[in-house]
């Protein structure tokens, strides 16, 4: 179980390892290599040169401003999940980091390239796709900035070109009177979810709902985000009736049946899953609210 | 095409600095035991799953196995040998495991050690939830994990009890 051999890079600045990418055949970017080196040493993947962009300054940051949360290609999941600005501009970040791995992955692993990997299992491609976030990728072109809806092309497949690094990625700021949740389901704790759904609920003046949508993983190829507001608009967070919200998105995905779960029961818990985390994420908002 | 050509590292083992010549694709985990014979870390899965090769870089546990040696260049690592107390003698987290009896065939013990040793910098006297988490990606098929969660408790006693400092 060891990696073929590949050419190594290791630039110090973005327009270095830009230029590297653009000049290198085959050349794949080392950040956290949490997902990146066990497909390697299971020789799943041999690229032919890696650019080491661990050695870049300044990468790492992590940038809260009234617009939401910006992290670069270097900030580790673990610094992100216990950044106290992060968290008290958008605690759905922390909450959903915690079921991304163990606390040991989440040192080295990096959430940007959590989100480049596009694992349709993985949390945060998630999280940008429910927040309506940003992906920001740099090549010997120029800047180019890619939506959330637009990055996620397949399974393991973003929208980045190969000889583009992405440099940060932004979580926007809930609207005020918003309260978030993430729900899902692992066969142990730490492994990749069999569903995994993330809610987002904006409730008015009076407490009335006025808009609810979920995003689920793990139920395609790519993170799916139905809005499920027509089941519940104008009803307050009490009276919602969030099984047929929950209804609303069992008919909008097709899970597939794999060696950890069949088509049927993953449908089960969407439905079960999404409730919970409307409910939930309905209870934050009051809260918010509230304080 | 590909090369295996040679890159000078040096990265700091338990203080002492090492200057290593490995290839690129040498796993961090290879680079403590065979270039710089450290052999109490230990290579299980291979691929971030058991946990038994975490070391402790800059501060924090990784899995040595999911690191390449280059990357680690000019880094600050412990491994289980670093966690003895500053005399040579056990250090508390060992000194626990052998207390609670935490360990079986010791395969894994190594990953547990740093692993704990590196949770209590960060919490120094954890709730058993706490404790139970803390080891939850680390496997071992010996014990079922009571005594390792009773021994990170213990840990943390014994740290207290030594005083600041350990």
């Amino acid at each position: 179980m060891k990696p073929g051999p590949f050419d190594y890079y290791r630039p110090r600045t973005v327009d270095e390892a830009v230029d590297l990418l653009a000049a290198t055949e085959g050349a794949k970017v080392l950040a956290g290599g949490q997902s990146l080196v066990p497909v390697m040493s299971m020789r799943l993947a041999s690229p032919a040169a890696l650019v080491d962009i661990n050695h870049i300054a300044g990468l790492a940051d992590i940038e809260v401003g009234e617009t939401g949360v910006r992290i670069g290609a270097l900030t580790r999941h673990s610094a992100l999940e216990h950044d106290p600005a992060a968290y008290a501009a958008n605690p759905l970040l922390r909450r959903t980091l915690a079921h991304v791995a163990h606390p040991t992955i989440r040192n080295r692993g990096t959430t940007l390239g959590s989100l480049v990997h596009a694992d349709p299992a993985a949390e945060m491609p998630g999280v940008l796709r429910l927040l309506g976030g940003s992906v920001e990728v740099r090549s010997t072109a120029g800047v180019r900035t890619i939506e959330a809806a637009d990055f996620f092309v397949g399974p393991l497949e973003s929208a980045l070109n190969d000889d583009e690094l992405a440099v940060a990625a932004t979580f926007p700021r809930p609207p005020d009177r918003t309260g978030s949740s993430w729900c899902e389901l692992a066969r142990r704790h730490g492994d990749y979810a069999l569903v995994g759904v993330g809610a987002l609920v904006t409730v008015d003046e009076g407490r009335a709902i006025s808009t609810a949508t979920v995003a689920l993983i793990s139920v395609g190829l790519t993170p799916v985000v139905v809005e499920v507001t027509a089941a519940v608009t104008g009803t307050t967070v009490e009276r919602a009736a969030w099984p047929d919200a929950a209804s609303l998105v069992a008919d909008a995905i097709d899970p597939e049946a794999d060696i950890h779960a069949s088509a049927a029961y993953r449908g089960q818990l969407a439905r079960v899953l999404s409730a919970r985390a409307l409910a939930s994420a309905a209870a934050a908002a009051v809260g918010r609210e509230a304080a | 095409m590909s090369t295996d050509a040679l890159h000078d590292i040096t990265i700091t083992i338990n203080g002492v600095p090492r200057k290593l010549q490995v290839p690129a694709r040498r796993l961090l985990s290879d680079a403590i035991r065979h270039d710089a014979r450290l052999t109490g870390t230990h290579v299980g899965c291979e691929h971030g799953v058991c946990g038994a090769c975490t070391v402790i870089v800059d501060g924090a546990p990784v899995r040595s196995c999911l690191m390449f040696a280059v990357t680690a260049d000019g880094a600050d690592i412990v491994t289980t040998e670093g966690c003895r107390a500053p005399d040579g003698a056990m250090g508390p987290v060992q000194q626990a495991f052998r207390e609670c009896h935490a360990l079986q065939c010791g395969f894994c013990t190594p990953g547990f050690i740093t692993t704990i040793s590196a949770f209590l910098e960060t919490n120094a006297d954890p709730t058993e939830p706490e404790a139970r988490e803390a080891i939850a990606g680390n496997l071992c098929r010996c014990t079922g994990y009571q005594n390792i969660v009773a021994a990170v408790l213990r840990a943390a006693e014994i740290r207290r009890d030594a005083g600041p400092g350990r």
